[in-house]
């Protein structure tokens, strides 16, 4: 499963990166949501990857620690998407503004010369 | 009394964020209300300051012992719950950021705040992410507020549209959400190797880490420390600096003049935080030295390319930086102090610039020829059917000159003085304390050069720091002369007081400063103490559980 889920991570990383150098806007846009689920995914992976171990300790269960997934990643990955997902949006204003005020997509707001 | 007392570490997020939800419901009709919430926020954000200041320093240590001040939210005990941690660091730079905020405020009032969107609001949240990164005492909540300060600041940037703003507004955003995505990154790499993400508990947690895992936890902390480097503007990740600060409006590019600071702030946070153990690959080492150089020279040569005013006062933020940074890469503990002192001056200095370029902007007739060559760009003629088509227009960036109010007479000699003093500020030449800043810098460096074995980086940063203020003389004197002198068709604008009076208690507060560097330097001695023996800090933060825990088995 690590490898898969290393695998995941990078080939999102990667597209992300490419799609984030590319002149247009709505392609950046694009590698920041590749980006920002690629870093959301391995904020999820930093708390170990297990299977069927809750993160949330029940009052009446034992309280052995190793029963549990980590919750700490699982709440600051809650944040992170909130928070990029929202960044991401306002992005997207931005975008459609520069849009309508320039006329291109290009990201300096004008067609390069050649 | 005690209660209140108890929760003054929190009023600096709280006021901020109440005063910005509340004006939201506010019409836009109501200015006078907004703008009196708006200053009462303020005002109570400077005091809470100065209460907090006086309370980190040992002034008082029947409130909190060795002066420092730790507040857990929902009193969860320290290290599973999130706490704020006042000490002298955390305080000055809240009560530094309230004075420009309020300056900022002030000179808004009189007549930025016009049109449309809810600027007081955003700058209420900008305030409060600045002082929620000052106060929080663990890695996460310090992305959090980063963010804060982040989302505002991509709303106040915008202000005014126009397609240059929007243009660098974009980039700007592009940018700051790649260094979130790192900072993001860093922090998650963190959390995984050392379980922890309280910076300081973190600290003991390092020392006892396996080489294996110590080699990813400093990657983990050099992916955070790129973050920093984003957010302070270093070479050679601050292209999109000097563009975005000098299309924003002049009262927000003053108020941003603080963010870059926020950046300097985590460095010297984590960094003193994190090289306590001296096995550490410190953040605070000869990369950070080289990193602050090439920033300084990068914004040196800015400075001289600079033709406009506003854009010449973004790379002199570059260069304050560069200093910065440089300095505390030499690794002598002594350099805080100065450092510090430097930081306060360059961000009072550098508010006080950005306030005056939006005044001086009004000085020269708006269609005359030099005042187009003056900008670095062209001024794009808007392409009108968009602008129809998403029912925004052109508004006049900088204002009319109908209705100021009450003007100040001698407004062209006002400006003239103010740019002077802003001048020999930024440049560091004496008399004022701008000088005394990077005076202290430079003596206390080469005293400690031969003790520390940095002899030849120190001389290095002398010749480079001089050699800066130079340039920065060279460079602003050549602007003052065309916007002064030269500009034969110049209208004289009319100030409002309320647009002077920012800009002239900016650098009124400079000179004081300068006049009272003995306490002032004090101060930060037993600042830059605290820093670099981080023992007190961390015994307080993790202490606040030991109490809780005494209190719940007093009375289960």
């Amino acid at each position: 499963m690590e490898i898969v889920y290393a695998l995941a991570i990078g080939v999102l990383t990667a597209s992300g990166v490419w799609l984030l150098l590319r002149p247009r806007t709505f392609q950046v846009l694009m590698g920041l949501s590749l980006l920002s689920y690629a870093t959301n995914i391995f904020i999820f992976g930093m708390g170990r990857l297990v299977m069927y171990r809750p993160p949330i300790i029940e009052e009446a269960g034992a309280t052995d620690p190793s029963l549990y997934a980590d919750p700490v990643p699982q709440a600051l990955v809650l944040t992170a998407i909130v928070i990029g997902f929202a960044t991401t949006a306002l992005t997207l204003v931005v975008l459609l503004a520069l849009r309508g005020l320039t006329g291109t997509d290009h990201v300096d707001g004008r067609e390069p010369e050649s | 009394m005690s209660g209140l007392l108890h929760h003054l570490p929190v009023m600096p997020i709280v006021v901020p964020l109440l005063a910005g939800a509340l004006m939201l419901f506010l019409s836009e009709a109501r200015r006078a209300a907004r703008a009196t919430i708006a200053l009462t926020s303020m005002v109570v954000q400077l005091a809470v300051g100065g209460a907090l200041l006086y309370l980190a320093s040992d002034a008082a240590p029947h409130v909190w012992s060795e002066g420092i001040g730790v507040y857990r939210i929902g009193n969860w005990p320290s290290p599973f719950g999130i706490v704020l941690v006042v000490d002298r660091l955390s305080a000055l730079m809240v009560t530094l950021g309230a004075s420009l905020g309020f300056c900022v405020l002030v000179y808004t009032i009189a007549r930025w705040d016009r049109p449309g969107q809810p600027f007081h609001s955003l700058l209420q949240f900008l305030m409060m992410g600045l002082n929620g990164a000052f106060l929080t005492g663990d890695l996460f909540n310090l992305f959090v507020f980063f963010e804060v300060l982040l989302a505002a600041s991509y709303g106040l940037v915008l202000r005014g549209t126009g397609a240059t703003r929007v243009k660098e507004g974009l980039h700007y955003i592009v940018v700051n959400l790649v260094a979130s995505f790192m900072f993001l990154i860093g922090v998650s790499m963190v959390y995984g190797i050392a379980g922890t993400l309280n910076m300081a508990e973190l600290t003991g947690r390092v020392a006892a880490l396996s080489p294996a895992d110590r080699a990813l936890f400093d990657v983990g902390g050099a992916i955070l420390g790129i973050a920093f480097l984003v957010k302070a503007g270093s070479w050679p990740l601050n292209l999109w600096l000097p563009g975005t600060y000098s299309v924003a409006l002049a009262p927000i590019a003053a108020s941003f003049a603080m963010l870059t600071k926020v950046g300097v702030y985590a460095v010297l946070r984590v960094g003193t935080l994190m090289s306590h153990d001296q096995a550490a690959a410190s953040l605070l080492g000869p990369a950070l030295f080289y990193i602050g150089l090439a920033t300084l020279v990068a914004g040196t040569i800015g400075m001289l390319s600079a033709l406009h005013l506003a854009r010449l006062v973004s790379h002199s933020l570059i260069v304050s930086t560069g200093i910065m940074l440089a300095a505390l890469g030499l690794g002598i503990e002594s350099l805080t102090p100065p450092v510090l002192f430097y930081l306060i001056v360059s961000v009072l200095t550098s508010g006080a610039f950005f306030l005056l370029t939006g005044m001086t902007e009004r000085t020269r007739a708006r269609d005359s020829a030099i005042a187009t060559a003056m900008h670095d760009e062209p001024r794009e003629t808007p392409a009108l059917p968009y602008y129809v088509a998403f029912g925004v227009r052109e508004p006049d960036p900088y204002g009319t000159d109908e209705e100021v109010g009450v003007a100040i007479p001698a407004a062209m000699a006002f400006l003239g003085l103010m740019f002077v003093c802003c001048v020999l500020l930024v440049t560091g030449l004496p008399p004022l304390p701008g000088f005394v800043a990077k005076f202290t810098l430079l003596s206390t460096a080469i005293g400690e050069a031969a003790a520390a074995g940095m002899t030849k980086p120190v001389w290095v940063l002398t010749a480079a720091v001089l050699a800066t203020g130079l340039a920065g003389a060279i460079a602003l004197t050549r602007i003052g002369m065309s916007l002064f002198w030269t500009v034969t068709e110049r209208t004289t604008p009319r100030l409002h007081v309320l647009e002077a009076a920012p800009v002239a208690l900016l650098v009124l507060v400079c000179l004081t400063l300068g006049a009272a560097a003995g306490p002032v330097m004090g101060y930060l001695e037993s600042t830059a103490r605290s820093l670099h023996d981080p023992q007190t800090y961390i015994r307080t933060v993790l202490a606040a559980e030991a109490q809780l825990a005494e209190a719940h088995g007093a009375s289960p």
